[in-house]
């Protein structure tokens, strides 16, 4: 059986690699005991595959992870529902680092598009300091108005000149903070994803984010945009789960 | 104070890895401190991958937060990068599990393994916002305590240290914990009452309460300045490690860490008689973890990090009594799923790669042995009485069972060394090649070569280091020989130590008080991170030791007298002066010495002066393997076949230039 899981990045865990965090999982499946696949040879790995990469120093109320589960003696996987759910949930946050939190389990389809490359778009809450929203809204304007942004990117070692406005799918002012705005954007991921610091490198050099969360992570069925697995309550941007 | 994390967590992002600086490792304790309570800040002046695995001061760690009146928290040397974010910040030192700035701590205690780390001391003092100098210090400031290995000759230290601790620490702390915490109590008195309280404890020594003399360049005396201090320190032992079964709950860090893995302490001490070992020397007698305390450490242990890999750790695990039976219910432990067992110090035999085989379930990359020296009569000087056939026995065993490396490590620059006896280790080397090609198509033998620097409280404490000038010649001897030899060293690789670092350990580990304006020129001058090559700048100290009138040559490569008052003679690691250097004579003449844990006591010191003896479960040697267990020790007086060491005074050598 496969497993997805879908779980928060919060608080001061956000400053660990996604290799960190790879790392982190492995430990928390062992302690939790659960039934994991492994590869076969000389050093066997648990077999997991991680969603897109998560910036280090940045939140997430939308990480994913697909677990290989051992077959069960006779092929019959044991039947899923809301308290097996719940039971596997409770059982690896408690294996888990405060701040990486569980939010989902749910057993997915064997086969399929990997994680990285069915999703098409994430949303992310933005957070700067010293703007206000006028001057937000004045920004984001001009940036959804403009045809082209063609932007300097690195790829492969050498610098090329980049039309990005295509990725920026939506882009909004979403509130006040306490210390300046806080901006939603929807950036697309294929072929390469859009990074929020690229964007707002392309608003304005000046500007930086103080914290950048990941709120979703989009992929498409039959032109719908639908989310590898949904949370019942979604919760509100950087709740206060800190560590 | 409340918490750093804040201002932290805004400056993190500007750093190389961050996760060094966040804490939330399963096990941490987040203390809550109080006026009532001693507050220890435990530090490791090195980075976090470096210092997070370090036992000793996890143990403390636990210790210390299990006591009602005291908490203790963490903190690592920050990198070069963070140390600048934070002096831009006007942030200082802080701990990682609450992220409280280093002010907020009574104690500020480091475990010192090695002499480069010194001015990373200082600049975690200084960031810390504690005066450099213990004579500046008020009774406002924290007491500045060290421990470790290096605590054993922490002259060099002794401007800047209230405190050296000798031995092992799990009782002092609790005795340093009282007399702090009553000092608190009482409103922080004068600092030099609680100074002078500390120095009643067994086992911690307070620089400033002793003169050292000097005639001209000689030291002649370091001497009590008041009456009720000892003449001589002592350090601490534990008799029994069954009592203290520690840590209980082994950090476990987010990021990734060295030996990131659960380590569990089979046993302490050492006594192979290694003589130019000071971990073995130094920690004496052996003291074994009962096995089913080992087992129980190890079960609960892997089930609670989720670690797939346990290190039974000590000088020599292969020496634990039912060493077999032990690792044996390591992997057989269904609970913890695929456990891979690793015995980081192997002994040099075919016995123990048995045992790695058995219990090595991850790839097998590579396995590493330490024979020390090329020659036999080499070895008989060091007392690592390693047959050849030993070794090889112990490389076709490994060859034979899939392992494809083997690393070798070795010294050179010990006493009596020829060039003879140097180039033996690549004889050894293309030996044991051979016997992999019985094996595999090309098996690969990795020599590595440390420059050897004589330590306090061994045998060697007297010998004259080799010039860094000679180290280079013979490492430069093994690489001619490598590439001079067209194929016949195919596979063999060489790796070295730098001889420069050498130089600088070599300074420190035997160094007195004079070195302390060194240290600080050195820091002064940027000088941190020296243990990291890419750091490490020899010019920096040869040009603090210009500007301080002191010369190398005596320090470092000048053979000791006899009589001569060595800088660390009012310290005590329980070993006899008369005891070291009849080994010192024994090695001249290439007498090995068999292990006191088997056969009768030699009265060193180290039980006899303390009323305890070795805990060891076993009444007979392991089998196989001739190591260190006499048999085979050549005893006849090897005098017609001995290179003279002269004692006295050598032809002056030119260091460092030209070269
Ligand atoms: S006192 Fe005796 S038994 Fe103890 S370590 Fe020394 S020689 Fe060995």
């Amino acid at each position: 059986m496969r497993l997805r899981i879908r779980f928060a990045k919060l608080g001061k865990v956000r400053f660990t690699s996604h290799r960190d965090v790879a790392r982190i999982w492995e430990r928390a499946l062992r302690k939790a005991a659960l039934p994991v696949a492994y590869s076969e040879g000389f050093s066997p790995r648990p077999k997991l595959s991680f969603g897109l990469a998560l910036s280090t120093g940045f939140e997430s109320h939308a990480e994913y992870l697909d677990i290989q589960l051992k077959e069960q003696d006779g092929g019959e996987a044991a039947p899923w529902d809301r308290t097996t759910a719940d039971d596997m949930a409770r059982r690896l946050d408690e294996a888990l680092p405060v701040g990486i939190d569980v939010l989902a389990v749910a057993p997915t389809d064997r086969g399929g598009d990997s994680l990285q490359q069915a999703v098409v778009s994430c949303t992310w809450a933005i957070d700067i300091d010293d703007l206000d929203t006028e001057q937000a809204a004045e920004q984001v304007a001009r940036l959804l108005a403009a045809e082209q942004i063609v932007v300097e990117r690195e790829r492969k070692g050498r610098i090329v000149c980049e039309d990005i406005r295509h990725q920026v799918l939506a882009l909004d002012v979403s509130e006040a903070t306490e210390t300046g705005v806080r901006l939603l954007a929807d950036l697309g991921t294929q072929p390469r994803a859009l990074r929020p610091e690229e964007l707002l490198a392309a608003m304005d050099p000046s500007l930086e984010a103080r914290s950048v969360c990941r709120m979703h992570q989009w992929m498409l069925q039959e032109d719908a945009r639908v989310e590898p697995l949904t949370v019942d309550a979604v919760p509100a941007p950087l709740a206060e789960v800190r560590a | 104070m409340s918490s750093l994390w804040p201002e932290l967590e805004r400056v993190l992002g500007e750093v190389q890895k961050p996760a060094r600086y966040i804490g939330c490792e399963d096990g941490m304790i987040v203390p809550t401190h109080r006026p009532d309570k001693a507050a220890w800040l435990l530090i490791y002046p090195d980075t976090y991958e470096v210092g997070l695995p370090n036992q000793g001061l996890q143990i403390l760690y636990e210790i210390i937060n299990e006591r009602p009146d005291a908490v203790a928290e963490r903190a690592y040397a920050p990198w070069t990068d963070m140390a600048d974010v934070l002096r831009s910040n006007g942030l200082p030192l802080f701990s990682l599990d609450s992220h409280r700035p280093a002010s907020d701590f009574d104690i500020l205690a480091f475990n010192l393994s090695s002499e480069l780390v010194y001015t990373n001391l200082l600049e975690c003092l200084d960031l810390a916002g504690v005066p450099l100098h213990a004579d500046e210090r008020t009774s406002d400031d924290a007491l500045v305590i060290i421990g470790g290995h290096c605590a054993y000759n922490p002259e060099p230290l002794a401007d800047f240290v209230d405190a050296a601790v000798l031995g092992d620490g799990e009782e002092v702390v609790s005795e340093i914990t009282e007399v702090v915490r009553d000092w608190k109590a009482s409103g922080r008195g004068s600092r030099h009452d609680v100074l002078r309280e500390l120095s009643r404890l067994d086992g911690v020594y307070l620089p400033s309460m002793y003169d050292a003399e000097y005639d001209g360049d000689t030291l002649v005396a370091v001497t009590p300045r008041m009456d009720g201090v000892p003449a001589v320190v002592e350090k601490r032992t534990i008799a029994d490690l069954a009592d203290w079964p520690y840590p209980k709950n082994q950090l476990v860090p987010l990021t990734e860490v060295v030996h990131d893995r659960l380590n569990v302490e089979v046993f302490r001490g050492c006594t192979r008689g290694c003589r130019f070992c000071q971990a073995g020397m130094i920690t004496r007698p052996v003291r074994e973890r009962p096995a089913e305390q080992v087992r129980t450490m190890v079960a609960d242990g892997l089930r609670r990090t989720g670690y797939d890999e346990v290190a039974l750790t000590s000088l020599s695990t292969a020496d634990f009594s039912g060493i077999e039976e032990v690792v044996a219910a390591a992997v057989s432990d269904d609970a913890c799923g695929q456990v891979s067992v690793s015995l980081p110090s192997l002994r040099v035999d075919a016995f123990t790669v048995g045992i790695a085989a058995e219990i090595q379930r991850a790839r097998r990359t590579g396995l590493t042995f330490a024979p020390e020296a090329g020659t036999w009569r080499m070895r008989q000087v060091i007392n690592k009485l390693i047959n050849e056939e030993d070794l090889y026995g112990a490389v076709e065993s490994a060859f034979s069972q899939g392992w494809r490396r083997v690393k070798l490590y070795f010294l050179t620059g010990l006493p009596t060394e020829t060039d003879e006896d140097t180039l033996a280790i690549l004889e050894l080397a293309r030996r044991c090649i051979e016997v992999g090609r019985k094996y595999h198509s090309s098996p690969t033998v990795t020599v590595s070569l440390g420059g050897f620097v004589p330590k306090p409280f061994t045998p060697f404490q007297w010998f004259g280091q080799n010039t860094e000038v000679e180290l280079r010649r013979k490492i430069g001897l093994l690489r001619d020989e490598i590439r001079n030899g067209g194929r016949t060293y195919n596979g063999v690789k060489l790796k070295w130590h730098d001889a420069r670092a050498s130089v600088v350990e070599g300074l420190f580990s035997r160094g007195d008080r004079r070195l302390g304006p060194v240290i600080e020129d050195v820091w002064r001058n940027g000088g941190v991170f020296q243990e990291w090559s890419e750091h490490f700048d020899i010019a920096l100290w040869e040009d603090a030791m210009v500007r301080q009138g002191l010369s190398l040559d005596s320090y470092v490569y000048r053979h000791r007298t006899e009589h001569e008052v060595l800088p660390w003679d009012h310290l005590s690691a329980g070993l006899h002066r008369d005891f070291l250097w009849q080994d010192w004579r024994d090695a001249l003449d290439e007498l090995g010495l068999e292990d006191c844990r088997w056969i009768p006591c030699y009265d060193c010191g180290a039980c006899t002066g303390y009323g305890i003896e070795h805990v060891v479960a076993s009444a007979t040697p392991p089998a196989g393997g001739s190591q260190g267990t006499g048999q085979g020790t050549d005893h006849r007086n090897g005098a017609d076949t001995a290179v003279p060491v002269t004692l006295t005074a050598r032809p002056r050598v030119t260091v460092g230039t030209g070269s």
